[in-house]
């Protein structure tokens, strides 16, 4: 058995001491070691986004970060944007606007969205489209996917929900 | 009746909530504590000779449980890979197929060993210390080439590479037409290999307990219960003893359908260490291993009148199916049934299949299979006699179209269209598109050395599988059909159990509408319940072929109609009425002519339970039913293109997509349009981007990841502009039709169109596809300097 390293990191507002082996990468630390499964793993290569966290407020393609590398920061995976039992508005947005079919690919572009809405409040569909080029969608064709980010900045823009940003700089 | 409410509203899915927090249920998902991990140990060769296996060092290392080689599978698994007829009964050449290979090699990524370890890492450290020494054998890369005589087999045992050769109609059929001919049109039209790529992988997860015999199998499928008979079989246990599960599935295009060497491996490998075993793909895996989808070279001859009237159609697929044929792989000769698509044919159709055997992964279906191959071949043709006659490929179509008045409408091969209105749904999308407006400005842009491009696709689609006696045949003896099981609870409560499997298609919203109306119960207390041989009926078919509403939903209303009749009766004894004088209406029954005298279904539900019921009738409120379609369905439509393409850079741009299409009547418009949308992503992603690509020389893979592998994403995929027509099928009480595959069955060739269309200024007839920027660049800078 290789070495282990201690780690301590906060994830969804809570935080979690764990010794992990150097080569653990940090979606597998997330699914197997914390048990939050809501991260996928769609691919090998960081093309997919299908395991996108946000570390530190950034978004992270989680299965090409090892999770030592996370010591001392904050992340936020999709189990952490609802608060209390109720969804956030770019979670309700994806669910409005049907922007998910078989749903596996939809963390990764939540979190991802998420990112895209703390830098860029209110975004053009281009820039949307352009913004998650870096998460893969077999299922939606995307259209659906792009009307849920602009509708969810529509929302919080009018004050209608807290603001996604807040989730994006770890607060939520 | 309950007056409709649910059905035809758009209902926003139930299944979110889970999927948007995390809260999904995929099977990796799984983590059970003492599970082991498996890694395969593949073939790096397209074709060799396994000359030495070593696993000592392996088997050394720590963390490292077993390395299981053939000689260990074969005393636990017998009989070979599961090959159904699908539509070509008698194969001539069926190689057999165990799960690991033990002397010969026929794909690249074929399974040599598996290494079982105590996680995922040390499982893979034992994978790549596994060595095996390799003769390589010369591949068969070339399908055209691998019909010579002198070519290599794609087995050493062959004589040849022919899995089949059958001709539906013989070219006989056609002779008196094409000698009429006033015009006959050629192509030869590539159908590249593409992947599937659901963005989970396969996976799965297997428990085997020694003190009842049971199998528990966790794994994503697209049908649960045909898995359940292929491992149970392999096995040697008996169906009851194995239980498959599946939960959320990660998307499936057809390609979690057929049977896998690890299917059955991870059983096994549990079943031989007494502990349980998981295994994901990873996407390199997936890419290399799992079935891909197409594959094919289709010679088409058209034979017309010069006022653009057919006459017949002539086709001959090549059909590459890989190193062995996949388990429903001559499905996808249904390309060759549909080859007439929209169309009325006087001098009928010849069509002949050949299926070649070739080192590459087996072919299967994926997203249409044959379908989107048929569409797309004989939307060209006719926009290619379009060309020739110089008229408009819109009046082509409406020359040839199948009338509305002509339903139903029997094909040259038996086959009958049930509904439709073909020119409804073109004129609306001409409508939508601004169809002569476009022209002109096609016309001006061309004066400005700029390629504006307009396709057409007046795609039909065959689907709804069903009917049981046509379809026993094809899967080899069990008719396809689709179960349903209602139980009312004493509460009035609902859960319904069937046999079709969601992965993404929203039955657990859709059934419950469907359920709800016809019950007279709220949504809110129906549930939908799949995925898990354990529950429900004893037989459910999966989910494919758009079958799930049209034969599945089906299913659902007619388990819940026989609910209804039941309760009628009780509420006929409780009200001291006929049950003749009872009117249903929105959950109650009352007494015909005084709706105070009433009953609701939640009080006959507690009733049906409690002590008095009419005389001779069974306690409970449960009904299960299967519902076997009198034919299939057959969705159709008329998707645009518009396309510019640039003439220096050969790249197309997607300026306009309009699609109109005709699935019936509509239960969820929400997820009608979600369907829609998707599945015209995956045939642009074709027309434009997807290739599996393999060396000629060797046979390695050259799309191994998604790095090299192009899934389209959301910077290069435009929103379609939806609309539909409704005709319904008469085929099922509802009159639906599927609409999961149409999208992907239209796209291609409407894409492709407008790009030739684009470059006819130029005398280009044809393009393959992808149509990637340097392929168009190439065949531009050809026509330039030719027209030099």
């Amino acid at each position: 058995m290789a070495d282990r390293v201690p780690v301590s990191v906060s994830v969804n507002g809570t935080t979690y001491a764990r010794d992990v082996e150097p080569r653990d990468l940090l979606v597998y630390f997330l699914r197997e070691e914390l048990g939050l499964t809501g991260t996928h793993v769609g691919c090998d290569t960081s093309q997919c986004g299908a395991c996108t966290v946000l570390v530190d407020g950034r978004p992270v393609k989680s299965c090409t970060m090892f999770a030592v590398q996370t010591d001392g920061k904050q992340l936020l995976t999709v189990e952490g944007l609802a608060t209390n039992g109720a969804l956030n508005p770019l979670q309700e947005a994806f669910w409005n606007e049907h922007g998910l079919q078989c749903g596996f690919c939809t963390p990764g572009f939540l979190m991802a969205a998420t990112a895209l809405l703390h830098s860029n409040p209110s975004p053009t569909e281009d820039q949307v489209r352009k913004g998650l080029e870096g998460n893969l969608c077999r299922c939606t064709g995307y259209a659906n996917i792009a009307r849920a980010v602009q509708s969810a900045s529509q929302a919080i823009q009018t004050g209608a929900a807290v603001p996604v940003a807040a989730a994006a700089a770890g607060r939520a | 009746m309950a007056i409709t409410q649910l059905v035809g509203a758009k209902i926003h899915r139930r299944e979110d909530p889970r999927l948007i927090t995390g809260g999904g249920r995929y099977t990796e998902d799984l983590l059970r504590p003492g599970t082991l991990s498996m890694a395969v140990v593949r073939s790096p060769h397209a074709h060799a000779r396994i000359t030495r296996l070593n696993a000592t060092q392996a088997q050394a290392l720590p963390g490292v449980v077993a390395v299981l080689t053939a000689a260990d599978f074969k005393p636990i698994l017998t009989g070979t890979h599961p090959v159904a007829p699908a539509f070509v009964a008698q194969k001539h050449t069926v190689p057999e197929r165990f799960p690991v290979a033990d002397s010969e090699v026929v794909f690249q990524g074929e399974p040599v060993a598996v290494v079982v370890a105590e996680n995922r890492k040390l499982a893979v450290d034992g994978a790549a210390a596994v060595e095996v020494d390799y003769e390589p054998l010369p591949a068969v890369t070339d399908l055209l080439k691998a019909l010579e005589p002198d070519s290599p087999k794609a087995h050493t045992n062959l004589l040849d590479n022919i899995g089949w050769d059958l001709a539906f109609t013989p070219e006989d059929t056609v002779k008196d037409a094409f000698a009429q001919a006033e015009i006959v049109v050629k192509e030869r039209i590539l159908q590249q290999r593409l992947a599937p790529t659901p963005i989970e992988t396969r996976n799965v997860q297997a428990d085997y307990n020694p003190f009842d015999e049971q199998l528990t199998v966790w794994m994503a499928t697209q049908n649960p219960h045909f898995a359940r008979i292929w491992i149970a079989g392999a096995l040697g246990m008996p169906e009851t003893r194995v239980r498959v599960i599946s939960h959320d599935v990660g998307g499936g295009f057809g390609s979690k359908v057929c049977a896998y060497p690890e299917d059955y491996l991870v059983p096994a490998a549990a079943k031989l260490l007494r502990r349980p075993v998981r295994w994901t793909e990873t996407r390199t895996e997936s890419l290399q291993t799992t079935t891909h989808g197409r594959g094919q070279i289709l010679d088409v001859e058209l034979a017309a009148k010069r006022d653009g009237s057919f006459l017949a159609l002539k086709v001959l697929q090549y059909l590459d199916v890989g190193a062995y044929i996949g388990t429903f792989g001559a499905f996808q000769t249904c390309a060759c049934l549909l080859a007439g698509g929209a169309y009325k044919w006087p001098g009928g159709i010849a069509a002949r299949t050949i299926g070649i055997l070739t080192n590459r992964v087996p072919t299967d279906p994926y997203r249409g299979a044959g379908r989107p191959e048929a569409t797309h071949l004989i939307e060209r043709m006719v926009d290619k006699l379009a060309v020739e006659l110089n008229m408009d490929p819109v009046e082509v179509r409406r020359k040839n179209f199948v009338q509305a008045s002509e339903f139903p409408f029997t094909n040259t091969f038996g086959l009958t269209y049930d509904s439709g209105n073909y020119e409804g749904t073109l004129n609306k999308a001409l409508q939508l598109v601004g169809y002569s407006e476009l022209r002109q400005r096609q016309q001006q842009l061309r004066q400005q050395g700029r390629y504006l491009g307009i396709g057409f696709s007046t795609w039909i689609e065959i689907c709804g599988f069903g009917p049981s006696g046509a379809t026993a045949g094809a899967t080899g003896g069990l008719g396809l059909t689709e179960s349903a099981m209602v139980r009312v609870h004493p509460t009035g409560t609902v859960q319904i159990y069937v046999g079709s499997h969601a992965h993404g298609q929203g039955h657990e919203t859709t059934f419950a509408q469907i359920a709800s109306d016809t019950l007279g119960i709220p949504y809110e207390s129906i549930e939908i319940r799949h995925g898990d041989t354990a529950e429900g009926p004893a037989f459910g078919f999966g989910t494919y072929g758009s079958r799930s509403l049209a034969v599945g939903g089906m299913a659902v209303h007619k388990a819940s109609n026989r609910i209804v009749s039941k309760a009628l009766k009780i509420a006929a004894h409780l009200l001291e009425a006929s049950p003749d004088d009872l009117v249903f209406d929105q959950g109650r029954f009352h007494v015909k002519g005084n709706p105070g005298s009433a009953k609701t279904m939640g009080e006959i539900a507690f009733a049906a339970y409690g002590a008095s019921l009419p005389e001779g009738e069974d306690h409970g409120l449960e009904a299960i039913a299967y519902f076997d379609p009198p034919n299939f369905v057959w969705p159709f439509g008329a998707h645009v293109c518009v396309v510019e393409v640039d003439p220096a850079t050969g790249d197309a741009q997607i300026e306009q997509y309009v699609a109109v299409d005709d699935c019936g009547n509509v239960i969820n418009p929400l997820i009608v349009e979600g369907q829609v949308q998707g599945g015209i992503a995956q045939g642009i992603a074709q027309a434009l981007y997807e290739e599996v690509a393999y060396d000629d020389e060797n046979g390695q893979l050259m799309t191994g990841s998604l790095v090299d592998y192009l899934v389209p994403t959301a910077a290069e995929i435009p929103t379609a502009v939806l609309d539909r027509t409704v005709t319904p099928s008469p085929s099922n009480p509802l009159g639906v039709k599927g609409i999961g595959e149409a999208g992907t069955i239209a796209a291609s060739a409407a894409v492709i169109n407008a790009i030739v269309d684009a470059l006819q200024p130029l005398g280009i007839t044809h393009i393959d596809m992808p149509a990637t920027p340097d392929r168009l660049w190439k065949q531009i800078q050809q026509a330039q300097g030719g027209a030099r």
